[in-house]
């Protein structure tokens, strides 16, 4: 059993207030200032206290941020002077796919590394598309012991990176074939990239880099951005390579363990080219999730030097290169399945860009066939980042992200690490898998809304005919 | 079908007012300085939504909530128009955008709220039988009954009474009044002039409520006929006498909110008394494991409802599970490990905390399971032998009644009770001290914000609305039992799977 992991879990509150749904206001026109038990006083929350500052100044209606939404101080005060609204700039933050509740969340996570709790229940919607399609099972009493994150039992989220040979080879002097001894484990199924938005000076950049070395995992990054002072850390790059800077960048492949290309045509030779310059490192295949991403896919995997194949959505996570595009999650499936037709799906390990928003997303999309995710915007969004996207076209950004200090950055980052591992144990625990290696491809653990409405109300109701209404 | 002997007689509805100053009523009436205090309003409008007060006092605030709004436009009396200072004036409040979410819509908490006030149905238009989360039971409605069909029958004439020993095995022969029972909350989640208002409620409608993985409080001994003892995976308080003393003992396996994951008491929560009745540590978080560590197996279930047989001889046993892929073998196994009563607790239901992304993602929603284990049991030919109990994300009356329909026999209510004593869902039960309306919290002074009668009232109260809107369902079906409507899923509609045409006739249908 391998040695217990553990993330270094640190609370590390926001530079910025933060940006809450609601907000108390207060309208002074019926405060007569002189009750001796102020409903104030009473916040659970001390959103008067945290306030009383500005407060003071006010002399019109004042927002209140950070109120949690007992609703006692508007129900309580005698003269009403109360009321909640919502705050106008909730809706700003992020857009679509990103929504305001996640990039909140992601904050929160950022901040104290905790698994996200609450009470009353759940208060969502029912289902919706995507990775809401679907519920992971789980199992009643005749599964062995799993007590979550708690537990005694050590739930194990390592995966592999380097391919696995379909038997032993060895020498003509009967040593073990040398090629197929490199072996990279990476203790959590989350891989780094570098956000395609967002202020990437070196300060943000160090804070990824050094939070995915602390976690023992990996960061894609273009050789462009990589600079000398990563040199310490070169052991947990993975620098994206092009066909033609390939040579340009031959000292960085010699630093690294993994090394990644772009697809192409020729794909074969750089790869020998790049394991000519050093016999050991591992090679991962960047291919677009477009309409021949399959193909790519069988193509890249019948080579033999090939470790990894990393497929890239759009930041929401749908596919490339079509007007009507499927989301990552069925993109996933198809893949997962395309390989495992063919016999080829066991050579090699996928990793998957694109979408992952959530803690749910990463257990989702490994229940679909991947075998790790990469992240980016939640990387931003650790940092405190609005998706404002203000950054895009020069102009200030809300939060000064180009000051953050290092250690902050890359403690926010550990933090949402920690806080979705945890939740990814607690997935895992309920569906009594232990190891994560065994969550891949498991589609037969989980639920999904169409064959549950077909099988529970087809019965019923008969044939469904919403288009996508939910 | 059985024909009904004996009529029951519930209690009479007792007014219970918000505990706060200020109701959240759905319009908002402000009344400016030019009003003179003439007295019209308070003589035209027939919802009593002005009162003149009397010689010392004046025009008395408005009682908002009972205005029915801007529809009453179209009235004579319509006090905006009337007033002749032209004092008056309505708008629609806008704190409701605040107010809820996708499942407890802000209209479904007021509605609710008024119900426990009233013991009626809010004359106001509310939406309080649907939520908005766009599928299950929120797309799910009765079909438009035939008017012939109409039985013109009082409400004590119906019967909403539920069987809960099927198996003549000569232990209780169990019924409840009306067709929920109240789910397990703990004390040490929940302030305990909560659960006893719960408990006294119970025995004043004449149905049960469970005493969750907490213990068992000395208080809660005078209601104990109607208290099931929970025996859950942390064993937290089990002991014979409180096994003894139970008219139905509930295994708790798993929990809808957290399936797969044990129960979890802050340290925070868990103050001396909670710890005493626990027997822990005072400040030490509890966390239950999951599962029991004794039952890894059907066999080794049966083993416990046997012991739990031996110590209470004449009580019944209860089985509360999640809802996994296999919710159809697993009622099966508990049925042959001799229950009477298979509880499966779906996994959009409430609970003190649990993580989100459990409560979103593991286990399947309460809709799907219904049907499926009921069909299986039917198939199995042991549907008569078992009652089958649904909850997880139960609103409304109108929510029962479609989970009868699906194929359950009653429903586990525990969100909705808390909403009546005013329960705002928002999402704090476990934070810090707890519940800042001081429902979910040991902390002695947020507790006792409330009281036990209050509680009590506003419980029996919610239940004896929920009743009028099921006994006019069954009427209009010519049903005169609500255990006619186990099954019947041909009465229900699903708005996804009509064609449009039809999907509109339903649209503003509020069942
Ligand atoms: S509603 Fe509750 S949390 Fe919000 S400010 Fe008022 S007392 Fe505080
Ligand atoms: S907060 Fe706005 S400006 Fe700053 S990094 Fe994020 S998107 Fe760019
Ligand atoms: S009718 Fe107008 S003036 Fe008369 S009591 Fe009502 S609000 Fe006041
Ligand atoms: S904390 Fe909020 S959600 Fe929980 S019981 Fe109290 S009012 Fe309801």
């Amino acid at each position: 059993m391998p040695e217990k992991y553990h993330i270094n879990i640190n609370e590390t509150p926001a530079r910025f207030p933060l940006v809450s749904k609601y907000a108390i206001v207060e309208t002074r026109e019926k405060c007569t200032g002189s009750c001796r038990k102020c409903v104030r006083k009473n916040c659970a929350f001390g959103v008067f206290k945290l306030n009383s500052h500005n407060m003071q100044k006010a002399k019109e209606r004042q927002y209140l941020y950070g109120c949690e939404g007992c609703f006692r101080c508007v129900q309580e005060c005698p003269g009403g002077v109360f009321s909640r609204v919502k705050n106008p700039d909730w809706d700003n933050l992020g857009g679509g796919y990103w929504t305001p509740d996640i990039i909140h969340q992601t904050w929160k996570q950022a901040e104290n590394g905790r698994v996200p709790v609450s009470g009353a229940g759940y208060r969502g919607k029912f289902a919706a598309c995507g990775f809401d399609s679907i519920w992971t099972d789980m199992s009643e009493i005749v599964r062995p012991t799993r007590d979550g994150i708690h537990g005694r039992e050590y739930i194990n989220t390592s995966v592999d990176i380097n391919r696995r040979p379909h038997h032993l080879s060895f020498s003509q002097d009967g040593k073990l074939d040398r090629s197929y001894t490199t072996v990279v484990e990476i203790p959590i199924p989350l891989l780094f990239e570098v956000p395609k938005f967002g202020i990437i000076n070196r300060r943000v950049l160090n804070a990824m880099v050094s939070a995915a070395s602390e976690l023992e995992t990996l960061m894609f990054l273009r050789p462009e951005e990589y600079s000398d002072d990563l040199e310490p850390l070169a052991s947990s790059i993975v620098p994206r390579l092009k066909a033609s800077n390939q040579v340009q960048f031959n000292n960085l492949i010699k630093k690294c363990r993994i090394v990644e290309i772009d697809y192409c045509e020729n794909i074969l030779q750089i790869i020998i080219a790049a394991k000519t310059i050093n016999p050991d490192v591992l090679i991962s295949v960047g291919i677009e999730l477009d309409g021949k991403a399959v193909e790519r896919a069988i193509e890249t995997s019948e080579l033999d030097e090939v470790d990894l194949l990393h497929f890239y959505a759009d930041a929401n996570g749908n596919g490339l290169g079509s007007n009507q595009p499927r989301f990552l999650s069925s993109l996933i499936q198809e893949m997962h399945s395309a390989l495992v037709e063919r016999g080829l799906r066991f050579r090699t390990n996928l990793v998957f860009s694109g979408g992952i928003a959530l803690a749910e997303h990463l257990a989702k999309a490994i229940i679909y066939g991947a075998d790790a995710l990469a992240i980016s915007t939640p990387l931003l969004l650790a940092l405190e980042c609005h998706m404002c996207y203000r950054c895009l076209s020069g102009e200030s950004c809300p939060v000064s992200m180009e000051e953050i200090p290092e250690n902050w950055g890359r403690q926010r980052i550990l933090n949402l690490a920690g806080a979705w591992r945890d939740q990814l144990i607690e997935v895992m625990g309920a569906m009594g898998i232990r190891e994560a290696r065994r969550l891949r491809g498991d589609i037969g653990r989980s639920m999904c809304f169409e064959n549950l409405e077909k099988e529970c109300f087809g019965p019923i109701f008969g044939k469904s005919v919403a288009k996508g209404s939910v | 079908m059985e024909t009904r002997k004996e009529v029951v007689e519930f209690p009479l509805a007792k007014l219970a007012p918000s505990r706060y100053h200020n109701t959240i009523s759905q319009y908002i009436i402000k009344r400016s300085a030019s009003c003179n205090e003439c007295g019209l309003c308070a003589r035209l409008c027939p919802q009593g939504v002005h009162s003149s007060g009397n010689v010392y006092s004046g025009a008395l605030k408005p009682y908002m909530d009972r205005c029915t709004g801007f529809e009453c436009a179209a009235n004579e009396y319509y006090c905006i128009d009337r007033c002749p200072q032209k004092a008056l004036s309505i708008q629609l409040n806008p704190l409701l955008e605040t107010l809820g979410d996708y499942r407890w819509t802000a209209e479904m908490l007021l509605g609710h709220w008024v119900m426990a006030e009233t013991g009626d149905l809010p004359v106001t238009k509310l939406e309080y039988s649907t939520g908005k989360s766009n599928g299950g039971f929120d797309r799910i409605r009765f079909k438009t009954p035939r008017q012939n069909d109409y039985l013109h029958i009082p409400d004590k004439e119906i019967d909403t009474s539920v069987k809960l020993n099927r198996r003549n095995d000569g232990r209780l022969p169990l019924s409840i009044n009306i067709p929920v029972y109240g789910g397990g909350m703990s004390f040490g989640s929940t302030a305990l002039p909560v659960l006893i208002g719960r408990a006294r409620a119970a025995k004043k409608l004449g149905t049960l409520t469970c005493t969750g993985e907490g213990g068992y409080h000395d208080k809660i001994l005078p209601y104990a006929g109607n208290v099931i003892t929970q025996v859950a995976t942390g064993l937290f308080g089990v002991r014979e006498e409180t096994i003894r003393r139970a008219p139905m003992v509930e295994f708790k396996y798993a929990q809808g909110a957290k399936p797969g994951l044990g129960g979890h008491l802050l340290g925070d929560k868990v103050t001396a008394e909670v710890a005493a009745i626990r027997q822990t540590v005072i400040g030490n978080a509890l966390f239950s494991p999951f599962p029991f560590h004794s039952v890894y197996s059907v066999e080794d279930h049966k083993k416990q409802v046997d012991w739990v047989k031996q110590v209470n001889i004449e009580g019944l046993i209860s089985v509360k599970v999640s809802t996994p892929v296999d919710c159809d073998m697993v009622a099966v196994g508990i049925y042959h490990a001799g229950a009477h009563v298979i509880h499966f607790d779906g996994s959009y239901g409430g609970t003190g905390a649990a993580p989100d992304i459990a409560k979103k993602n593991i286990a399947m929603p309460i809709e799907y399971a219904i049907p499926r284990v009921h069909r299986f049991l039917v198939s199995e030919g042991i549907r008569d032998q078992i009652t089958l109990i649904a909850s997880g994300g139960i609103r409304s009356a109108m929510d029962v009644a479609k989970a009868i329909a699906l194929g359950a026999d009653g429903v586990v209510i525990g969100t909705a009770e808390l909403v009546a004593v005013e329960c705002v869902r928002c999402g704090h039960c476990e934070s810090g001290r707890g519940c800042p309306r001081g429902i979910a919290t040991t902390d002695s002074e947020l507790g006792q914000v409330i009281s036990e009668e209050w509680a009590e009232r506003r419980i029996v109260n919610m239940y004896l609305a929920w009743r009028k809107q099921w006994c006019e369902l069954l009427r209009q079906y010519r049903m005169r039992s609500i255990k006619e409507l186990v099954g019947r899923s041909d009465l229900l509609v699903h708005l996804d799977y009509l064609e449009e045409q039809e999907r509109n006739n339903y649209l503003s249908y509020g069942g």
